[in-house]
């Protein structure tokens, strides 16, 4: 039973009608995860890391077409009608957002905020519910949550909010926590509070989490196993230590390169990834990095890569696995 | 009371002076003798003086200006000079009529407005979208005054419904007088109504997009919930600001819609008086309807508060 | 990553004005209610300009003979009660709506963005007391000043025009104020700023360029405004005086015969109303065209 995966995607696929026409913002995703496993998704903005985050949620836009299959505990969330995804949203499934400053509602208490989750989907009393909330917003470290109960977002901030948003999605206790970026809008101080806060959670709480990052070291401090996004593909994934210590992704190594290092040498400049993220509508026929990478050849323009096992659990989609890891070795 | 509250007072008394001013010196100060323009230039000296004396327009300026301020606030208005009876009198009797009327063209505007702005909010470059903004942008097009007789030429004309114009009055009950009152309302309300749903669609469509929308989703609220319990409140704000605005043009609105259906209203006061040199009517009722705008104007102001935590809390 | 932004910061600072001509037609054509508001709005214009060189019949020869007469060859809509032909009184009615439509609206822009350039160059307590003042004139409607205008100076044309222009002011300086406001927190004006220049300068060198599309689009529906307000005082007797024709006079004359000849109260306000919504349509479509920011959000 426990081995059985509470979420597996397979071969999800997300086409967008974006400004530029229709565009495959995702295509290929596969991956399980069991209960109480953590899954980093790394990658530059656009590769498609939140778009997969929005499809589990079912709250991509009504345009978009969603494809392949994503399971909850065996049963089937692509396709489902929305008043079904609604019983599952911010119940089983839940989602911290990037941006804690507009992610509540300017209008309403911030104690009404976080029970409302909790009204929905429990059928609580309106007095429970308030009492839920302020246990809710101590445990997440909110001071004098007891007495803030009734102030609004505007009286907060930015820390304290992305404080209450997490009480909110933690309200009903949910299987699954998908955090989009939880840290990225705040202060460098703050940063690892949150996180430690996130992580202390899920273990206490025994969750899976879903962790949307850019940096690398966010990733490897917090999740079991990573999946590196490029171009709405996934091009590395597997445990994080295994990743870390063999990148066999161009793509990965580039993006290790390119992390500013405490302690660098004055003078030391930040190595950057040649080109930009290919814009969605119009990616390239083959590998989707064909066009940033070093080591690139014709094979790689003629169809997108096969993932190739380089280790135990460890997939790379990349055809020329033998000279990326080579130089990625000696360079890392 | 809060700094915020203080302020907005102030800038409302303030507001009123200057108005009262301006329309002192426009219809008073500017014209020059009153009385001469009563009795026509053919009248003789003596009578023009002896009228300029009786209507107390042989005091300076500011004395009238000053006894005029201190009449509003005691509620004398002074006489008519046409007919010589109180003119704080003339004009309630036709405030039954225009206030009334503002209210219920006020009211069908903002259900309208309301249920076409949400419903296409709601059904965003939908089928339905596109053919009520359609029908809004030709409504924003059509005269007030037009419409009216649109209105009269059907329901009047050609159906025999309604009757083409009149007021029945308050006196054989509520319903007459509302029934009187109906095309008119109508025909003020349609007009503003587009322009108000065009508003409530852009501000619910703005808000939709927030963030907070998607984590509102996120808890597991369904669309329509999400839209009454979070979109719609925070919508309101730039509503309400165009209803306040709005309510000039429907006052205005009402001086023209009363002349279509001969109403006895303040408008039609408003015209009989100039037509009779009856400046100081006309005095009168230009400031109370200044008055008016401004008060409800300060109101909307009043109502940010009350919805808007934010306002409240940062000026306290 | 830096290449894409700054890529955009340079676009963001060219002039809406800078768009290459061509491509501004070739999107203009295809953008429905810009065709549309422009083909209604041109026909407007276009019946205003040929009744100065032809009408088919005087529109101020009285021929009570002929009076009330229904569409016919000789009179394409029929005649008034004076026996004034329909189509020519529609035509030279075209002319009174676009003069006083033109010369109010310029009073409202020359004014208003002089003041709103002002109050967004000065700030502090100029700011303060300008949109004051201009809330406080927001206070009385066209209606409500031709009013006062008429029982002072007596109703007419220039009485309309005033009050329209004076009511038109308010809109402009907000609008003026708002985007200047805007520009002015830019980069560039900063550097045009430490560069020495005095505000006086960065004004009309950066400040008006940059504005200039919002203002077309807002005198576009001013315009319109202006239209419906004209219509509205000649109709109560306060604007245009007959015997010059217009179209809000008309409908006060056929509104004696609705039940005689109920047409004649169409054709007048089905003209209001299609050189307003022209004017409505022609605008919207400007916006989406001109500015740049929601254009790329399309």
């Amino acid at each position: 039973m426990s081995d059985a995966p509470l979420i597996e995607v397979k071969d999800l696929g997300v086409r967008l009608n974006t400004s530029r026409g229709p565009a495959q913002a995702v295509r290929g995703v596969s991956f399980a995860l069991r209960r109480g496993e953590t899954l980093g998704l790394v990658g530059e903005s656009g590769c498609g890391k939140s778009v997969t985050a929005l499809a589990l949620m079912g709250l991509l836009p009504e345009s978009a077409v969603v494809s392949g299959s994503i399971r909850l505990d065996g049963a089937e969330l692509v396709g489902l009608p929305d008043a079904a995804y609604c019983k599952l949203r911010g119940n089983r499934i839940s989602m911290i957002f990037q941006e804690p400053m507009t992610a509540l509602n300017p209008m309403h208490t911030i104690g009404h905020q976080v029970a409302e989750p909790l009204r929905r989907h429990t059928g609580i009393s309106a007095a429970e519910a308030q009492q839920e909330a302020i246990a809710l917003l101590d445990r997440v470290g909110l001071p004098d949550a007891a007495k803030r109960i009734d102030a609004y977002p505007h009286q907060f901030s930015g820390g304290q909010r992305q404080r209450i948003t997490i009480a909110m999605a933690l309200a009903c206790q949910p299987d699954v926590l998908i955090a989009d970026e939880p840290t990225t809008a705040l202060d460098v101080t703050i940063q690892g509070q949150i996180l430690d806060l996130i992580a202390s959670l899920v273990e206490e709480r025994g969750m899976s989490m879903i962790l949307i990052s850019h940096d690398l070291g966010v990733i490897a401090e917090n999740v079991d196993r990573m999946m590196v996004m490029y171009g709405g593909t996934v091009v590395e994934s597997g445990a994080t230590d295994a990743v870390f210590r063999r990148m066999g992704h161009p793509y990965t190594q580039g993006l290790f390169r390119a992390r500013p290092r405490l302690g660098a040498r004055k003078g030391t400049r930040l190595k950057t990834i040649a080109g930009t993220v290919p814009e969605l509508a119009d990616l390239p026929a083959g590998c989707t990095f064909a066009d940033r990478c070093a080591i690139v050849e014709a094979r790689c323009r003629a169809a997108l890569p096969a993932v190739v096992d380089v280790g135990a659990a460890h997939g790379v989609r990349c055809i020329r696995t033998d000279v990326s890891m080579a130089a990625g070795g000696s360079s890392a | 009371m809060s700094v915020f509250f203080l302020r907005r007072v102030l800038t409302l008394v303030a507001t009123l002076f200057a108005a009262s001013l301006i329309i002192f010196l426009v219809l008073d100060a500017l014209p020059g003798n009153a009385a001469q323009m009563l009795m026509g230039a053919d009248a003789s000296p003596d009578a023009v003086r002896a009228l300029t004396v009786k209507l107390g327009l042989d005091q300076p300026l500011t004395v009238r200006y000053l006894l005029w301020i201190e009449g509003m606030a005691v509620g004398d208005l002074g006489n008519s000079y046409v007919y010589g009876t109180p003119v704080a009198g003339l004009i309630a009797e036709r405030l039954v009529l225009t206030i009334p009327l503002a209210i219920m063209s006020m009211l069908i505007t903002v259900v309208l407005a309301l249920a076409a702005g949400i419903y296409t909010a709601a059904n965003h470059n939908k089928l339905g979208d596109v053919g009520v903004m359609s029908l809004t942008q030709v409504g924003i097009a059509l005269p007030n005054f037009w419409f009216a007789i649109l209105l009269i030429l059907l329901f009047s004309v050609k159906l025999q419904l309604l009757s083409a114009g009149g007021f029945a009055g308050w006196d054989d009950g509520i319903w007459p007088g509302i029934r009187s009152l109906l095309l008119p309302a109508i025909s003020l309300a349609v007009v503003q109504a587009a322009i108000l749903a065009r508003v409530t669609r852009s501000a619910v469509l703005e808000v939709l997009r927030e963030d907070f929308v998607r984590t509102a989703r996120a808890k597991g609220l369904g669309k329509r919930e999400v839209l009454w319990r979070h979109v719609l409140r925070n919508a309101m704000i730039p509503v309400m600001t165009v209803m306040g605005l709005q309510f000039a043009n429907l006052l205005a609105g009402t001086i023209v819609i009363e002349n279509v259906f001969y109403l006895p209203g303040l408008g039609r006061l408003i015209f009989q008086s100039i037509a009779n040199r009856d400046l100081i009517v006309v005095r009168n009722c230009v400031m109370l309807l200044a008055a008016m705008v401004v008060t409800v104007n300060f109101v909307v102001d009043m109502l940010y508060a009350f919805i808007d935590p934010r306002i409240k809390v940062s000026n306290l | 990553m830096s290449a894409p932004l700054t890529a955009s910061a340079a676009t963001a600072a060219i002039a809406p004005g800078a768009m290459p001509a061509t491509g501004f037609w070739r999107r203009a054509l295809r953008h429905r209610s810009f065709v549309l508001g422009a083909v209604l709005s041109l026909s407007v214009l276009g019946a205003a300009l040929l009744s100065l060189v032809w009408t088919p019949w005087s529109a101020t020869d009285i021929d009570i003979a002929s009076k009330l007469r229904p569409p016919s060859a000789a009179h394409w809509l029929g005649t008034d009660v004076l026996g004034r032909d329909i189509v020519s009184l529609l035509l030279v009615g075209a002319r009174s709506t676009i003069l006083v439509g033109v010369i109010a609206v310029g009073i409202g822009l020359s004014f208003g963005v002089c003041l709103g350039l002002v109050a967004a160059a000065r700030k502090g307590w100029t700011e303060e007391l300008i949109m004051r003042m201009s809330d406080f004139t927001f206070a009385f409607p066209a209606v409500l000043s031709a009013i006062m205008l008429a029982a002072v100076a007596g109703p007419g044309m220039v009485t309309s025009i005033t009050a329209i222009g004076i009511f038109q002011i308010p809109t402009f300086v907000r609008v003026t104020r708002g985007s200047a406001n805007a520009i002015w927190a830019r980069e560039f004006v900063l550097a045009a700023r430490a560069a020495g220049k005095g505000s006086f300068r960065i004004t009309i060198e950066h400040v008006l360029p940059n504005i200039l599309s919002i203002l077309i689009v807002q005198a576009t529906i001013q315009f319109a405004l202006a239209i419906l307000a004209e219509a509205a005082l000649s109709y109560l007797g306060l604007g245009t005086q007959p015997p010059q024709p217009s179209w809000g006079r008309m409908l006060n004359d056929a509104q004696t015969l609705l039940f005689q000849s109920p047409m004649l109260a169409v054709y007048p306000g089905a003209a209001i109303a299609i050189a307003v919504l022209g004017l409505n349509l022609l605008g919207d479509g400007l916006r989406d065209l001109l500015d740049p920011r929601l254009a790329r959000e399309r």
